[in-house]
């Protein structure tokens, strides 16, 4: 193992820094000290299955690079939509140790709303003025931003506050049933049918080399969801709040003795992770369309990107959302030996259920969440 | 010390005379209950079971007798056909209960095996691998049909052994992980599953499950035609005109076998591991209960008895399509379980079979009613479309106000009074005092167990 010894040693003796961590079968953190030796023979298949991976993504290379850059694009514009989500995810678990079911439904509904709202109110279409579409845009995101956050922080107010000393159990269960809900108020109020907007961001090409086009529809993505990365960052790493969720997620007793208030600190949490899911659906809504339902799988594949960058961590979130984009992408793509979008969802949660089984505490297993 | 004795029971018996007394109802009540602790012990035992059960046996006798039609809030009584759904889907709740409830584990993905069982059933009991004829005791299809065709009832056992094999190679890599966890595992294979099914109709040119349009007929259960000229017996169920109530018989008695050997287990050496587990895992594990082989068998018993209704219905609905079976499934069954009380039988028996005859015609009868008698022609409200809302509600509400269920099971709610410490019952947090002022003074009897 190379772990780093005199980091172990502290582990063993201070108090435990757990806040997050992939729940093996160990009896508990505390007790377990050193990390439990894994089967070697698993790890060869493990590292067998990622070989196999990479051959096959270097055959794609070499055999249609073209095709391979197009969709490694896709990907990328995919995985950064996807990030926004699972950011929630991890911030959430981070702090709560709940997978918030539910966040995948915040997401649709803003989606949904956001839809209804462009074409209702702000009457934005592919004939308006540049200057036009981009303030409406901007406003677009920061309501999206307000709506999204409002809906998240008030399930925790209303749901999840109350469980806080409940058996863990009872707080899941809650969430699979506030997703339920959220869904039905979705499908209550926008129907069943999907929605999108109008084409606001040219799909025109920003540049192309030999075959490879990109876009400026993929572009604008990528330009709002760096920015928003970098103040994510700035806010956990810096900020009075962001020291706060930093603290009550890695001890929420003693941030508690330390005058930090807990609540707030979880309703903040909720907020920031709202106010993530709101950009992204907006993100979404300028490639895709959304129905009631989109948010559930949207989420699962989402939460399967947090898990895979190891869950509780930030920057972990992102990589995990950029590798589920481009494996969606390229598992959709024409090559040779691609499944294709029918097997998507099965091949995403194939992924989940081998990061699982091979390395539970994700691609950047740190056992603390403030990796960002 | 008889003195103190004695005047407490003077007083009691005061008290209840003054009770009795007090009105003629309390009198009635108490000679009632009277009356049932003078029963012999096996009456009281069996005694409401029984009763329930001729009441449901005999249910297609007096069902046409019954008004139909707006009757108040329910609308109309279910029929036959849809008595055997709703006791079929009850049957997987006592299933699933026994992964959740009694085990503590959360499964996400129940769904999967019903998935499996049907598809089981599918498999050799249709004529959907035509490469092949094989016929074992099988009834109702002709004698060169193609295809796999097994007898039902023995396909009942092997599509349950199939899904229990199933639910082991799940459990396998899954069942280390903890808690919240595993659930996502679980979804995922209940998500894997049914598009596996979906898809897999053309595996390198072999149709395995014909894809969309799911394995159809499936053949129907049957005594065969020498114990029909001999016993009387029906030789096929599908040709007979009472088809319906057959199938219904049948499942109550599914549904009795599943409820016996769930009850049996709970009490066997297995069951008490089950329950030391979900009381308490790292003390489980310590008093030497082999942790993994014990929730592995939680896992596969749950799943037989998944399988086997899954095969079941399959059967009754002469095919197996992908499209029943969603996440909502899976949910809409931990729905039950949880309604009930989880680790309860009867409360899973009972809140199963309420939810279970929502979904199929409870909600859109009431939603009938209710726009018919209450609301006025300009407002009428579609019920149906938000059912899954609606289980929602009623899982939040649960487990907000009680989450030990409608009827739990004594020792369970024992354990939420006391704080056992299972996989899953560890709090999410331990903080009193944060919105609690002098929540520390108040001195609980039991000091908590640190998180962790």
């Amino acid at each position: 193992m190379t772990e780093e010894g005199g980091d172990t040693l502290l582990r063993r003796f201070s108090i435990p820094r757990i806040a997050v961590e992939a729940r093996t079968e160990e009896p508990s953190p505390r007790a377990r000290g050193r990390r439990r030796q894994r089967p070697a023979a698993l790890s060869i298949i493990g590292l067998g299955f990622v070989a196999l991976l990479f051959v096959w993504l270097g055959y794609c290379l070499v055999n249609n690079p073209n095709d391979f850059f197009t969709i490694f694009l896709i990907g990328l514009t995919q995985g950064s939509v996807y990030a926004l989500v699972a950011l929630g995810y991890t911030l959430v678990y981070g702090i709560l140790q709940l997978i918030n079911f539910a966040h995948g439904d915040v997401f649709a509904l803003t989606g949904l709303f956001m839809a209804s709202l462009i074409a209702n109110r702000f009457h934005l279409d592919e004939t308006s003025g540049a200057g036009v579409i981009l303030l409406g845009l901007a406003a677009v995101f920061l309501i999206a931003m307000v709506f999204g956050a409002a809906v998240n922080a008030s399930i925790e107010l209303l749901a999840y506050r109350r469980l806080r000393n409940a058996p863990r159990l009872a707080v899941l269960i809650t969430a699979v049933g506030m997703s339920f809900i959220i869904q039905n108020i979705s499908l209550a109020v926008f129907d069943v049918n999907f929605r999108s907007i109008p084409q606001l961001i040219s799909e025109r090409d920003v540049f192309v080399i030999g075959g490879v086009h990109y876009t400026w529809e993929a572009l604008f993505v990528i330009l709002v969801t760096l920015p928003v990365l970098l103040v994510l960052s700035y806010v956990v790493r810096s900020t009075r709040h962001g020291k706060a969720m930093r603290a009550t997620a890695q001890d929420p007793e003693a941030s508690a003795m330390m005058g930090i208030n807990v609540n707030r600190t979880i309703s903040f949490t909720f907020l920031l992770a709202g106010g993530l899911a709101g950009i992204g659906a907006v993100l979404f809504l300028v490639e895709f369309n959304v129905r009631y339902d989109t948010g559930f799988e949207l989420g699962l594949i989402a939460f399967t990107a947090a898990v895979l960058g190891g869950i509780g961590n930030l920057l972990g979130a992102v990589l995990g959302s950029l590798i589920i984009g481009m494996i969606q992408a390229f598992n959709e793509g024409p090559f040779i030996f691609a499944p294709g979008s029918d097997w998507t969802r099965s091949i995403v949660f194939g992924i989940l259920i081998a990061i699982l089984v091979f390395r539970p505490e994700g691609l950047l297993g740190e056992r603390t969440p403030e990796g960002a | 010390m008889p003195r103190r004795r004695d005047t407490a029971r003077a007083t009691m018996r005061s008290y209840r005379s003054q009770a009795a007394h007090r009105s003629g109802l309390n009198a009635a009540r108490a000679t009632l209950r009277r009356g049932w602790y003078r029963l012999p012990g096996p009456v009281r035992r069996f005694g409401p079971a029984i009763l329930v059960l001729i009441v449901a046996v005999l249910y297609p006798y007096y069902l046409s007798s019954l008004p139909t039609g707006n009757v108040p809030l329910i609308y109309s009584f279910p029929s036959v056909r849809s008595a055997v759904t709703i006791i079929v889907f009850t049957m997987m709740a006592v299933g699933l209960n026994v992964v959740v409830g009694y085990c503590g584990l959360l499964d996400l993905g129940y769904v999967a095996f019903y998935a499996i069982g049907a598809y089981s059933a599918g498999w050799l009991a249709s004529g959907q691998f035509e490469q092949v004829k094989f016929h074992f005791g099988s009834v109702g299809v002709t004698h060169d049909a193609r295809g796999i065709h097994i007898s039902i009832w023995l396909v009942l056992i092997l599509a349950a052994m199939l899904t229990a094999l199933g639910g082991i190679l799940i459990g396998l890599p899954t069942l280390r992980l903890r808690g919240d966890y595993l659930a996502i595992v679980t979804l995922g294979f209940g998500e894997i599953i049914p598009q596996f099914v979906r898809n897999a109709d053309s595996l390198h040119g072999f149709d395995l499950t014909h894809g969309t349009f799911g394995i159809s007929p499936i053949d129907s259960p049957g005594f065969g035609n020498s114990l029909h000229d001999r016993v009387g017996l029906p030789a096929a169920y599908s040709a007979q005109f009472n088809a319906d109530r057959l199938f219904y018989w049948t499942a109550i008695l599914l549904l009795i076998l599943t409820i016996v050997a769930c009850i049996q287990l709970r009490d066997s050496r297995l069951g008490r591991a089950w329950i030391a587990i979900r009381e308490d895992e790292t003390a489980a594990g310590a008093m030497g209960i082999p942790l993994m082989r014990t929730k592995t068998w939680a896992y596969a018993i749950g799943a037989f008895f998944g399988g086997a209704a899954g095969a079941y219905i399959a059967s009754f609905n002469a095919g197996a399509f992908p499209s029943q079976f969603s996440f909502n499934i899976s949910v809409f069954l931990l729905c039950m379980v949880i309604l009930g009380g989880m680790g309860s039988i009867w409360g899973v028996v009972v809140a199963g079979g309420i939810l279970a005859w929502l979904n199929v015609e409870g909600l859109a009868n009431i939603g009938t009613w209710l726009n018919d008698n209450l609301f006025p022609a300009s407002h009428q409200i579609e019920v149906a479309k938000y059912q899954f809302g609606i289980y929602g509600v009623i899982i939040v509400l649960m487990m907000m106000f009680r989450p030990q269920g409608l009827i739990p099971e004594a020792r369970r709610k024992r354990e939420m009074e006391e704080g056992g410490r299972g996989p899953l019952d560890e709090p999410l947090y331990e903080m009193r005092g944060a919105d609690e002022p002098g929540a520390g003074e108040r001195g609980a009897p039991e000091q908590p167990i640190p998180r962790g």
